[in-house]
């Protein structure tokens, strides 16, 4: 009623037995071979585009000429050794039974295994470690298995490891084929011959396998670790030497950025500091070649500059790390792109950002020192007596937001009170009562 | 005389001795030219400009297809001339305006009309072909109803929106920097002392500052840009991060510390874990 007015349309009376009659539900009735129920499955409504079209449906035997009956009739396996006849469902054309081989025969494979005669054995096959019986039966245990070693090897009467078996199994083999060609170069080809088996080599690989399989998860962590540090190290190196390469004559106030930032990093002596100077140096040569890309623009927007040089200097760090960022300017009441983008002003903004940058890097390192410190307490088995359980562990969620717009306020206490409630069970060591001063704006 | 055929005949034991006189004459000039040319490449020019529009709702004389009048616009952020740098500006309408491409030949650049819809309009500015050949892109969504919506409209006050921003001239030629340097409107750097640039040509100082906003009709609404208060910002918070960057680092050491201890103190355990896998 509403749409009309707007609309402007005159409020038409309808006829009354409109009321009366109910509602056509023609109009909602649309299915054209679905059931009723099944469409109402679809919300009452015709799909906007027919996702299968409706004539490939059952049509596909009914147009058939022929007559198709089932019938229930004897069968014979072909790769059976008996003649056992048994019975089964077969569908019938028009009258005639289908011919052919019962459908599974084809798959009944078999393995090749190399018969030798006595004589063979005397002359090529004898082996101190086994026993012409021992041979035998592992040729016998191979054919009746197709060669499945595990089962032979948990078959086999005396105990010998699969190795073993697979080793004297194939050397055999390899030594009659070798006797048998009446020229080496006939049999070079076969892959018997061609690869050899090496049972020490496999024994050694399936042992390290094992090892593997069994790993804790604390020695996974350090795996992932480990690695993780190599591919830094060498990112490191491989931008070190494309900032190296990419070398411009005007890079006399970047290179002193980026010895500021070095230098300023070389501080912290833990092993992650690869980190900072690595992630420091892609950003170097990025701002180098955004530097020459605007003067290659002659004319150009301070503000365009601005938004380069920040994605330069963010572009090692992920979206995630970028949105980080651009929440702590705002927690900090800066703008995100200045509203006064002076030289001055652009200059200020970036280094402020490459700031926020470095501190959540830091922030992220004493995360992992933190993990690692917890795994070392996991690791051991008795708690040296030295160290009290719970250090000065820093949690995640604290270090998140760290400038929540209260902080900024120069009345203190009322930050001080926050804290005491996240405090929780708190044990009294010292380095405890440091964590809420962090948070004071005037320090 | 060989200085005057010296191009004719590759003559060289007549012409050479004077040309050697030249160039040591000239050695020390040229040599200055170009450690001061090299500082000319090193600097950039900077004009601040102002964009953005002004819009009047018509109060009793609106109608339903033109309910404001509005005025779209770059000008100095002082006010000053803008036309020395810019030769022309485009401001690219709405298609349902007729001549949607209007070009503003000469300053104060700008654009009136009147209409009711609020849409993006794209100002390019051309330069004089001393500063540049490629045109520069300026987007500005024209608004002409107040951010209060609940507000009454009045004729008496306008809807005022306007951005900063300046265009910068990287490694300026002398000639550029000769012409624009007495002009208000731009900022030059200081140049070495000794530098001497060619002379400007009269006519230029006459016409200086005619194409000014200074006396502009709406120059009352227009946003004084000062970067105070944003520096001010910048540095508390670059503080801030600066003190909190310097706790992190402490803490950092500290936990190295201990995990050093925690190394040093049980060396045997870690061998123990490292064997636990006798042989199956």
């Amino acid at each position: 009623m509403d749409a009309k007015d707007i609309l402007g349309l005159p409020k038409n009376a309808l006829p009354i037995q409109e009321k009366k009659s109910k509602p056509p539900k023609e109009s909602q009735r649309k299915p054209d071979g679905i059931s009723r129920e099944v469409y109402a499955l679809t919300g009452g409504l015709a799909p906007l585009m027919p996702a299968v079209d409706v004539n490939q449906l059952k049509r596909k035997a009914q147009s058939d000429n022929e007559k198709i009956t089932w019938q229930w009739l004897p069968f014979t396996n072909s790769a059976r050794k008996d003649s056992l006849q048994l019975y089964h469902w077969v569908r019938v054309v028009n009258g005639i039974p289908p011919t052919g081989d019962y459908s599974f025969a084809k798959y009944n494979k078999s393995v090749d295994v190399l018969k030798y005669t006595d004589e063979e054995y005397e002359k090529y096959l004898t082996d101190p470690a086994w026993t012409k019986e021992e041979t035998d039966q592992l040729f016998d245990l191979c054919e009746r298995f197709d060669l499945r070693f595990i089962v032979v090897a948990d078959r086999f009467p005396s105990s010998k490891t699969v190795e073993e078996l697979k080793d004297r199994y194939y050397s055999v083999s390899r030594a009659i084929l070798i006797a048998r060609a009446l020229s080496p170069g006939d049999v070079a080809t076969h892959p018997l011959v061609k690869e050899t088996y090496n049972a020490s080599q496999e024994t050694e690989r399936k042992r390290a396998l094992n090892l593997l399989l069994s790993h804790t998860k604390q020695q996974e962590r350090k795996d992932v670790e480990v690695l993780a540090q190599a591919k830094k190290i060498s990112e490191a190196r491989k931008a070190s030497k494309a900032s190296e390469e990419s070398e411009l004559p005007v890079l006399s106030d970047i290179g002193s950025l980026g010895a500021d930032k070095a230098t300023a990093d070389t501080v912290n002596p833990s092993t992650n500091s690869q980190i900072p100077s690595s992630s420091i140096t892609a950003p170097v040569s990025e701002t180098a070649s955004v530097i020459a890309s605007l003067r290659m623009l002659r004319v150009y927007l301070r503000s365009y500059a601005l938004e380069q040089m920040v994605q330069a200097a963010s572009s090692s760090a992920g979206l995630r790390t970028i949105k980080r960022v651009e929440q702590t300017l705002q927690d900090l009441g800066v703008n995100l792109k200045p509203k006064v983008p002076t030289k001055a002003v652009c200059a200020e903004h970036l280094e402020l950002r490459k700031e926020i940058l470095t501190l959540l890097n830091l922030q992220k390192q004493l995360q992992y020192k933190e993990a690692e410190g917890s795994s070392f307490r996991e690791g051991s088995y008795t708690e040296t007596p030295g160290t009290p359980p719970k250090q000065q562990s820093l949690r995640a969620a604290d270090l998140d937001r760290t400038f929540t717009p209260d902080s900024l306020s120069i009345g203190g206490e009322r930050f001080g009170k926050r804290e005491q409630k996240r405090k929780g069970p708190a044990p009294s060591s010292p380095a405890q009562s440091k964590r809420p001063r962090k948070y004071k704006a005037s320090d | 005389m060989p200085q005057k055929n010296g191009a004719e005949q590759p003559d060289t034991s007549g012409s050479m001795p004077k040309l050697q006189r030249t160039k040591i004459t000239k050695s020390s000039d040229d040599n200055e030219k170009k450690s001061l040319a090299k500082k000319l490449k090193d600097s950039e020019i900077c004009i601040p400009i102002v964009y953005g529009n002004i819009a009047f709702w018509l109060g009793k004389k609106a109608s339903e297809y033109q309910s404001h009048k509005w005025t779209v616009y770059v000008r100095g952020a002082t006010n000053e001339d803008l036309g020395v740098v810019i030769k022309r500006a485009v401001f690219q309408l709405h298609s349902s305006f007729n001549n949607p491409t209007r070009i503003v030949d000469s300053p104060p650049f700008e654009l009136s009309e009147s209409g009711w819809g609020e849409f993006e309009i794209a100002i390019t500015l051309h330069f004089h072909s001393d500063v540049g050949d490629k045109p520069l892109h300026l987007y500005h969504h024209l608004k002409l109803y107040p951010e209060d919506e609940s507000g009454p409209l009045s004729t008496k006050k306008p809807v005022v929106v306007e951005s900063y921003d300046e265009i910068v001239i990287a490694e300026p030629s002398e000639a550029l920097f000769a012409r624009v340097q007495n002009y208000p409107a731009v900022i030059v750097p200081r140049l070495p002392v000794g530098f001497t640039l060619p002379p400007v040509p009269m006519e230029d100082l006459d016409n200086r500052n005619k194409g000014d906003t200074k006396d502009h009709p709406l120059n009352q609404w227009f946003t004084n840009f000062s970067e105070a208060d944003e520096l001010l910002k910048l540095a508390a918070a670059r503080q801030q991060v600066q003190a909190h960057i310097a706790r992190l680092r402490r803490q950092l050491t500290l936990i190295d510390g201990q995990h050093q201890q925690l190394k040093a103190a049980a060396p045997d355990i870690y061998l123990q874990q490292g064997f636990c896998f006798s042989s199956w």
